[in-house]
């Protein structure tokens, strides 16, 4: 089945390639995956889509988690989150079509990002199913070029934070820090 | 305090202050300025002859001492040839630090000479891997890199390191701290859980405690003692775990798994409770994990939480560090020990009887032959001379089993073996380690006649920094482990797995400059095995066992431990081809 990862993660060279290999390491395929930075530089937040036996989806958060880079793991298959993906899409049609795919796209909320002679450059966010049917909608229309963003998850429960301390080279712990939840 | 020094330079002073006593390793081009600046510093390197040894040896002292062992490679090939030793480092959780040349920063990417995208090859060989391309983050990487092996679950860390850092001058500033907020340690066990695991284990009518290379790593070898001895029920260590529970304890029955003990395997299969500290249910221990001790409950203790529950689900997990869990454990165990452990005393004592009673029906006994060396009379040999206190450093195949099997070890850390990589060579480069860590103790490394030749140039290291180690060559003529699947498994059609060509070990250690003997009787072995341990230096000892000997007990792969095979259904003949 697909799991939702959202991981937050330290923005340094290499941090995405330890994702990536680990779930390939583990023979696990990625469905999508974006990544961006947060509010703050330093860190990056990534959505990953993972087709993962769903016994395996504690295993797989662990993993995760024991990357030195990765802050956080969480799994947002079955919590509450939000979880949405753009498809841009351009459409060629002819001129009897257009005031229909003008009307469906109004249905689907999607933009019209472009239009031309040709046909029209459109542009829609959802959840996976609904961009999916849009596709295929658009797709009775004409010839179509898709390109998809990959899911983009926000967790709607707040999710503690738990950062490790600064050590000293003597041991111990320096001081104890409160995580600003990002 | 700051003072302008060169990377190389102030790459030294942060190994310095890790107490880094010894590097070895094999200098190259973009390494250059790394051993200039070794040539008027107290670090000493022991230079090897191949790279992957470098590593090995890192290894086999960290195994040895419990201290990071440091390995060195220039860029490109030099790093590649660590690869093996690192993956092996991090299969076996050992704390190794590698400190790999790049060519400069200006030229990554290049393709230049001897360019190698070491740090894309190392993430999956290492616990975490860095790529310096500034001196002002070095000494800042190098201790983080120190930090990550040693602490948690230990494993490789590998810091690369380009050349123009390595040139460049800069103020060296000691570092105090280190802030690694992803990177998250549970230390203390859950105390709930903790008193729980009590409970189940006053409640249980068949413990039984299963220990594994966590223990060595944590130093709980006295709490683990003392946890069995509270509790009184039998365990068995793991191939990594050798050690951590006296081989002389009364309540120590065997190694478990593919080739251990009828008594360890059916202790596992027939037990109500597994008290798993510091182990990963490993394939080669569990056999089929579906018929894996059936009846049992898990409570299962580890520092690494993604090893709990990973092939066996744990009816109570705690992950923490196993040696502190143990010690509250038993702590509870003795509170309530007054209130508890009458109720199965019985039941728990029909099950040492039950347990005895399979030590007795199958011992894992020697064999011998009065013409031949038997590989097993071999080991009893090395046995009787090492009585529990010498380092034996074992390659791998069917020598590592037999030498698990009956060479005895008193002691964690004495014990030197690729468990989880299982890679040949490794024999020899871990014991110059090992000695090097402690020049006092008497070193065996034990080697199958293939594993020596993958590792054979390393005879020159021994020589060169005068390590008495006793290099014990098991020569069988065959590639003995992968010849026995092909005997058992593959109707004995050997492909691939005879050495037909083996050097004169007299002649090849004379030419090294060092003492060889060939055995080929019964009658010459202890006095051959006493004259390589009784003289100084470097031994070479070539003895010439039987060719077709296998070893038993062993769990076929995919069947349940409990259907081990205890003896050869029958003499086999070789096919002639």
């Amino acid at each position: 089945m697909l799991m939702t990862i959202s991981l937050l993660m330290e923005n340094k060279p290499g941090a995405l390639m330890r994702v990536t290999g680990l779930l390939s390491q583990r023979g696990y395929n990625i469905e999508s995956l974006t990544v961006a930075r947060t509010l703050d530089p330093t860190l990056s937040r990534m959505t990953i889509m993972v087709d993962v036996d769903s016994k395996l989806r504690g295993q797989v958060i662990k993993q995760m988690n024991k990357l030195i880079n990765v802050l956080q793991a969480n799994d947002l298959t079955e919590s509450p989150a939000v979880v949405r993906e753009l498809v841009l899409l351009r459409v060629r049609s002819t001129m009897e079509h257009r005031t229909a795919i003008l009307k469906e796209a109004e249905i689907f909320g999607a933009r019209v990002v472009d239009s031309s002679v040709e046909g029209f450059a459109l542009e829609v966010t959802g959840e996976s199913e609904r961009l999916e049917e849009f596709v295929s909608v658009m797709e009775s229309y004409g010839e179509i070029d898709v390109t998809r963003s990959g899911a983009v998850a926000v967790s709607l429960e707040q999710k503690k934070l738990r950062l490790s301390p600064p050590v000293s080279k003597t041991g111990g712990v320096v001081e104890p820090v409160s995580a600003p939840a990002r | 305090m700051s003072n302008l020094m060169s990377g190389a330079r102030i790459l030294l002073e942060c190994l310095t202050r890790e107490n880094v006593d010894v590097i070895f390793g094999y200098p190259g081009g973009v390494t250059l300025p790394l051993y200039d600046a070794m040539y008027d510093h107290a670090i000493r390197h022991v230079l090897v002859r191949h790279e992957e040894n470098a590593a090995f040896a890192a290894s086999g002292y960290a195994r040895a001492s419990g201290r990071v062992g440091v390995c060195c490679a220039t860029s490109g090939p030099g790093a590649t040839n660590l690869t093996t030793g690192l993956v092996d480092a991090m299969m076996d959780s050992i704390p190794v630090v590698a400190i790999t040349g790049q060519v400069s920063s200006k030229l990554i990417g290049s393709d230049a000479f001897q360019e190698a995208d070491t740090f894309g090859i190392m993430r999956p060989a290492t616990k975490h891997n860095f790529l310096v391309k500034d001196v002002k983050d070095l000494a800042q990487t190098v201790h983080e890199a120190f930090y990550i092996a040693s602490t948690g679950r230990p494993g490789p860390v590998l810091v690369d390191i380009t050349k123009d850092v390595l040139q460049a001058m800069a103020h060296y500033t000691p570092v105090n701290e280190i802030h690694l907020p992803g990177y998250k340690v549970v230390m203390d066990g859950h105390a709930g859980q903790i008193r729980r695991a009590a409970q189940m284990i006053w409640e249980a009518e068949r413990p039984f405690v299963y220990a594994g290379g966590g223990i060595i790593h944590a130093g709980a070898h006295d709490e683990l003692r003392e946890l069995v001895e509270s509790v009184d029920c039998p365990a068995v260590c793991t191939l990594m775990g050798l050690g951590g529970l006296p081989g002389s304890h009364p309540n120590f029955v065997s190694m478990p798994g593919m080739h251990g003990s009828y008594a360890a395997n059916m202790g596992m299969t027939e037990c109500d409770l597994i008290i798993a500290l510091g182990v990963r249910f490993d394939d080669r221990v569990t056999g089929r994990l579906s018929g894996f001790a059936p009846h049992a409950k898990v409570i299962h203790v580890d520092i690494d939480p993604a090893e709990i529950g990973k092939n066996r689900a744990a009816d109570l997990p705690i992950v923490g560090d196993v040696k502190r869990v143990i010690s509250k454990l038993t702590k509870l165990l003795k509170e309530l020990e007054p209130e508890l452990a009458a109720q199965n005393a019985a039941a728990r004592k029909g099950w040492w009887q039950k347990v005895h009673g399979w030590q007795a029906e199958h011992p894992i006994l020697p064999s011998f032959s009065p013409d031949e060396i038997k590989p097993q009379h071999l080991m009893y040999e090395i046995n009787r001379i090492s009585d529990g206190k010498a380092i034996v450093c074992s390659d791998v195949g069917q020598h590592q089993m037999w030498a698990a099997q009956f060479i005895r070890f008193d002691q964690p850390r004495h014990w030197i073996n690729s468990g989880g990589l299982g890679s040949m060579g490794f024999g020899m480069p871990s014991a110059i380690g090992a000695q090097m860590a402690n020049p006092e103790k008497l070193v065996f490394a034990i080697a199958g006649d293939g594993g020596f030749q993958m590792s054979l140039p390393e005879l020159a290291t021994l020589v060169n920094y005068d390590l008495p180690v006793k290099m014990i060559v098991m020569n069988n003529g065959y590639l003995g482990m992968v010849r026995q699947w092909q005997e058992l498994f593959y109707n004995n059609r050997l492909s691939g797995v005879e050495l037909t060509t083996f050097p004169n070990c007299e002649l090849l250690a004379a030419a090294y400059g060092m003492k060889g003997r060939i055995v080929r009787t019964p009658e010459e072995l202890p006095d051959a095995l006493r004259d390589a341990v009784n003289s100084p230096g470097p031994y070479l000892l070539d003895v010439r066992v039987t060719s077709f000997e296998n070893v038993y007990p062993m769990v076929p792969a995919g069947s349940a431990v409990n259907e081990m095979v205890l003896a050869p259904p029958q003499p086999v003949a070789v096919a002639s081809k």
